[in-house]
């Protein structure tokens, strides 16, 4: 009898020692004549436990984690002898709390599937949202995408569906689809996890925004430092192709639609769209001043449409599944779920994919456990490294794009980095200053200048120099900054250091701000 | 640009080096392709040579001036062969939340004590492992979790392999 096992091969499982585990395990199967079939899946974002080793069993996939190779022989005996005392058993993956309780639509197959297998990706309903698209108007698609109500996923949350028709109503003998997968923000990784675990469902959703704005020719974006979604991709797009879902004649259509993929090069600022482009085309990825907006005149001068990873995985669901039944989730103008990266201090971190509207406060303690260093949690930023700093009165927020603008925040790509009360604020919002200077692309005077101006600064008050004139000449730094930057880094970097100034600003040896006083 | 001139001329320098010459014919009429070329290059030669701008630069008909820009601007590309062990070690906010401070400062230091061109140290910023923080690239291998302690023995594994 053959006996099932899978071990993730997602970057999370691997900086665990995931090969090692799956050697040991074909190792100590040789061994004892067991006849082991070990799939090497994606990751279930439960990243406290990777490598998270899970056998098949008649009543469902049973998890172990984390596995070290010394466990593979005793997990081999409790598996055997279904023996549910093994140290590292967690029962039935699907009844694991953290898992249960999400609502995986976009990431429904994600740790699921084998990747690279085609014939999975079927059998758990892949390509059912492109054979839909295949039979439909491209308005038809535009439309649904559209009342879907999904935005952009990859920070900005512009509605996905006004992009598509500005690119379909605008006409041109080519067009592309751009996909932004430079995913550079610390705290965020379902991009990475999706390429690792479902790379299909972004194959699937490129071909059927070709379809919906009349592009043949795509592209994947993918940052240096993810080598692993870089292979993963690869080997997706090959066997996508030979099993026609790719190519001059999609499925006998006579429809065609391909994609290449490159590789960046570690800029940051390649993950702002008109950065990226310039890349795609060979050039320093410096910011092109918008308009002309790249779905009027984008990639090689061609109307584009250049989206996030997310955001094109999830819009084979909509069309399989209909727009209503995406827009039926979250709250608000913020509709359907976001895929939540829970990071930094934490005790149970990774991936939680829920409706919009749960709170920080619970997606911190309910799934996140609270912090890893047991110490109490001090501060969360969300929404990656331009994103603000929030104190716990904050926590309570609701998830919505809307809701976090009157905060003077932002959702974001819906990164979430907790720190515990060792972190010192004021460190953080130098660090911002002087991360925005490293990875300025040095267009823009407000980014590349004020960057410097404003880690000097920043360094100044908190060695005690005169602290509260230069409190006074940051925040209207930060104020230039934002008003004349070209694009969201130097635009938005004031965030993190505003928020840490006014929510803490004894780490900066301030006295409170005045009430009034909004960022 | 590339794109309007998509035909790469064939034609080798005396000086020019054939592998080289090789990812530039592979990569005729591909629209945009300094960056996969750049990439091929480092991939096969562990580096970007000196040398190999102008022969860049002439196949797709930009100047010197524009390759090496390119170049520059991007920090994963190397014009210096590079060390045995190479270490990068994630600099930013999660990792910074989780003691990654303390573990690039341990790292700066062991590294110091090494011969130069063994060991070369790096920041990065975000590999992704944003849960298991604080996380390091070894060679290219990702690791999470890592303490000073960790990082020794990975150093030293590296070192073996």
């Amino acid at each position: 009898m053959t006996q099932t096992l899978y071990i993730p091969q997602d970057t999370a499982a691997l900086a665990m020692g995931a090969d090692t585990v799956a050697d040991a395990f074909r190792i100590e199967a040789t061994r004892r004549k067991l006849d082991l079939h070990i799939v090497r899946n994606g990751s279930r974002g439960l990243h406290w436990l990777e490598p998270l080793v899970e056998v098949v069993t008649p009543a469902g996939r049973v998890a172990y984690g984390p596995v070290t190779p010394q466990d593979v022989a005793s997990i081999l005996d409790a598996a055997w002898a279904h023996d549910a005392t093994h140290p590292l058993h967690h029962g039935l993956t699907e009844d694991i709390l953290f898992l249960k309780k999400q609502e995986r639509l976009t990431f429904a197959r994600v740790g699921v599937i084998d990747p690279l297998s085609i014939t999975d990706y079927e059998a758990h309903g892949g390509f059912e949202g492109l054979r839909q698209a295949l039979a439909m108007d491209p308005a038809a698609i535009v439309d649904a995408v559209t009342e879907s109500g999904l935005r952009g996923r990859g920070g900005a949350a512009f509605p996905t569906g006004i992009k598509w028709r500005t690119v379909l109503q605008t006409p041109a003998e080519q067009k592309y689809i751009v996909c932004n997968a430079d995913e550079g923000d610390s705290g965020t990784f379902s991009d990475r996890m999706l390429m690792e675990g479902d790379p299909c469902a972004l194959i699937e959703g490129m071909t059927i925004a070709g379809l919906a704005v009349g592009a043949t020719r795509g592209y994947i974006y993918v940052r240096s430092e993810y080598p692993q979604a870089e292979r993963i991709l690869a080997g997706a797009l090959r066997a996508a192709r030979a099993a026609g879902w790719l190519g001059n004649d999609i499925q006998g259509t006579g429809r065609a639609f391909d994609i290449e993929l490159r590789r960046g090069a570690g800029a940051y600022i390649c993950g702002e769209e008109t950065s990226l482009l310039e890349s795609l085309e060979g050039r320093r990825g410096l910011v092109r001043a918008k308009p002309p907006l790249p779905a009027v005149r984008g990639l090689f001068g061609c109307p584009t449409v250049i989206n996030n990873v997310i955001s094109l995985a999830t819009v084979p669901f909509i069309l399989a599944q209909g727009a209503a039944t995406y827009r039926d989730f979250g709250m608000g103008r913020s509709r359907g779920t976001l895929p939540f990266q829970l990071a930094g201090n934490i005790r149970h971190g990774g991936l939680v994919e829920k409706a919009f509207g749960l709170t920080l406060r619970e997606l911190l303690f309910d799934f996140g456990g609270g912090s890893r260093s047991g110490r109490p949690l001090k501060a969360v930023q969300v929404g990656g490294p331009l994103g603000a700093y929030l104190p716990e009165s904050q926590w309570d927020t609701p998830l919505d794009y809307e809701a976090f603008l009157t905060i003077s925040a932002m959702l974001g790509h819906g990164g979430v980095v907790a720190f515990d009360d060792t972190a010192d604020m004021a460190a953080l919002a130098e660090y911002a200053m002087e991360f925005c200077a490293i990875e300025s692309c040095g267009k823009c005077t407000p980014c590349r200048i004020g960057s410097i101006r404003g880690t000097e600064v920043i360094r100044a008050i908190r060695s005690g120099q005169d602290r509260d004139s230069r409190a006074e000449l940051l925040r209207d730094l930060c104020d230039t900054m934002m008003a004349g930057s070209l694009c969201a880094l130097g635009g938005m970097t004031p965030y993190p250091v505003l928020s840490a100034l006014r929510h803490f600003p004894e780490d900066f040896g301030l006295a409170a701000e005045p009430a009034l006083h909004t960022v | 640009m590339d794109t309007i001139q998509p035909a790469i001329d064939p034609t080798p320098h005396d000086d020019a080096d054939p592998r080289v010459q090789d990812i530039l014919a592979r990569h005729a009429g591909q629209p945009g392709a300094l960056l996969p070329i750049l990439h091929d290059v480092q991939d096969t030669l562990g580096w970007i040579p000196e040398p190999a701008v102008p022969q860049i630069a002439t196949a797709l008909q930009r100047s010197r001036a524009e390759v090496h820009g390119v170049i520059s601007f991007y920090t994963h590309f190397r014009t210096a062969p590079p060390a045995r062990t190479q270490i990068e070690v994630c600099r930013a906010e999660s990792c910074q939340a989780c003691g990654g401070g303390v573990l690039y400062e341990h790292a700066q230091t062991r590294v110091a004590a090494e011969n130069a061109g063994d060991v070369s140290l790096a920041p990065v910023y975000c590999l992704g492992l944003c849960a298991q923080s604080p996380a390091v690239m070894i060679n290219g291998r990702p690791h999470a979790h890592v303490t000073p302690e960790k990082l020794d023995a990975l150093l030293a594994a590296a070192r073996e392999a």
